[in-house]
């Protein structure tokens, strides 16, 4: 048999709920795990990828200096990268947050939030700048395939991931596309 | 009345009655053409565009079209898809449609004629626009981040209720509903619970408050049914309420 693909995941500006969806594809991530190998992902928790991927499954949109750094990692070192879930496609609810300015968002959470005591804005260089607005995935690198969802179901998943893995068009069917 | 008259849609022969528009009589016929700004219960309005088709081989809008005998009609091409696709796709971006955080989800015109289309993108950059919610009447919220501008409220409300409540103000990219009140806001409007314009909305950007979740997600209309078999059975069910 060939060698398996190498897959890497992570979560950007998302919840980390398609990566449990993801997991909700329950007995058969045995059968996955016959054709495929995880590279960076944090499900084993390594950092970077290293080399190159067959593919990459990236959650959650782009809210900062990070984010970036990580998708354009992604892209360089991916021969197939998605965006996974409603936050990496359109920006999801994240994205909410573009209805106002990045300074109304830091005063609402870190000045005036609710039982917020010695407020002040955090400013650690270890922290990376928030983005201006949050973005979706397809708008700073290309992107090959969308898989829709909030997040998208085990089903949609292993559907996804078995039609790409045959070398067939992943598109999603009407029972399965969902944007909520 | 003529039942004789046909055209070709697809290659499948459509009868129709004189005067009936493509639309009417492609639905009658069980063959569903996408749309949102029809609403088959009131008058035409050609806008959205999603209901194009090609007659004899020019575009036009399959809702205003009157049918025609011998007309040879394309309607589901992959040309024809692509370009309801993309007109989709820009309604999504001009917009703010957050479908997990919508209480319409899973009864909205847009979301489901997306589904039906396959769009799993939005191909454009978002434009994240920054629209007004009016919260401020009793019984309704008016959210413009959902709008798509079909003009149903505007219309129903001066054709059917008299009232004139909605309005569009503005052009082009700018182009938003307005509310008829002396301070603009919903609150201080003639509409009321009884309007027809009430329920009118294909989208969540006009919603009746203290109504949320009252039918769960996966039990809504197009949970039950893809909105081609909805649109389809719904035009059939209006046809025999009106000609009995």
């Amino acid at each position: 048999m060939a060698s398996k693909l190498k897959v890497a995941t992570c979560s950007l500006a998302g919840c980390f709920g398609c990566h449990m969806s993801l997991l909700d594809i329950d007995e058969r991530l045995l059968d996955l795990l016959e054709v495929i190998e995880f590279d960076r992902s944090p499900i084993n928790d390594l950092k970077r990828i290293e080399g190159m991927v067959d593919l990459g499954l990236i959650e959650g949109g782009l809210c900062n200096s990070e984010n970036v750094h990580v998708l354009r990692h992604f892209r360089e070192h991916c021969r197939i990268l998605v965006s996974v879930g409603e936050c990496a496609v359109t920006g999801g609810i994240p994205s909410m947050r573009n209805h106002y300015s990045l300074r109304e968002c830091l005063d609402e959470a870190y000045i005036r939030g609710v039982g917020v005591e010695n407020a002040q804005i955090p400013s650690d260089a270890e922290l990376p700048l928030l983005l201006d607005k949050l973005r979706p995935l397809h708008e700073v690198v290309r992107i090959d395939h969308h898989l829709p969802g909030c997040p998208p179901s085990a089903d949609a998943f292993w559907h996804f991931l078995t039609e790409l893995i045959a070398g067939r068009d992943p598109s999603l069917p009407l029972q399965l596309l969902r944007y909520d | 009345m003529d039942h004789t008259k046909t055209f070709f849609l697809d290659g499948q022969e459509i009868p129709f009655k004189e005067g009936q528009t493509v639309f009417d009589a492609a639905m009658t016929a069980g063959v569903y053409i996408p749309h949102l700004c029809h609403n088959p219960d009131y008058e035409p309005h050609s806008s959205c565009r999603l209901c194009t088709v090609i007659v004899n081989g020019r575009p036009f809008a399959a809702c205003t079209q009157p049918a025609v005998a011998g007309q040879m009609i394309q309607n589901d091409t992959p040309e024809l898809r692509e370009m309801r696709r993309t007109l989709t796709q820009m309604l999504f971006v001009e917009g703010n449609h957050y479908c997990p955080a919508c209480e319409k989800s899973g009864h909205c015109k847009l979301q489901a004629t997306a589904y039906d289309l396959g769009l799993q993108d939005n191909h454009f950059p978002q434009f994240f626009p920054k629209r007004e919610v009016d919260a401020t009447h009793p019984d309704f919220v008016l959210d413009r981040d959902r709008c798509i501008l079909c003009g149903h409220c505007v219309r129903v409300s001066r054709d059917v209720d008299r009232k004139c409540v909605f309005a569009m103000t503005h052009r082009g990219i700018k182009t938003e509903i307005v509310v008829d009140s002396p301070t603009g806001l919903l609150k201080d409007s003639q509409l009321t619970v009884e309007d027809e314009a009430a329920n009118v909305c294909p989208v969540g950007a006009l919603m009746l408050k203290r109504k949320g979740f009252q039918v769960p997600i996966g039990e809504r209309p197009y949970d039950q049914a893809p909105i081609r078999v909805d649109s389809v059975k719904n035009f059939k069910v209006r046809e025999e309420r009106r000609h009995g």
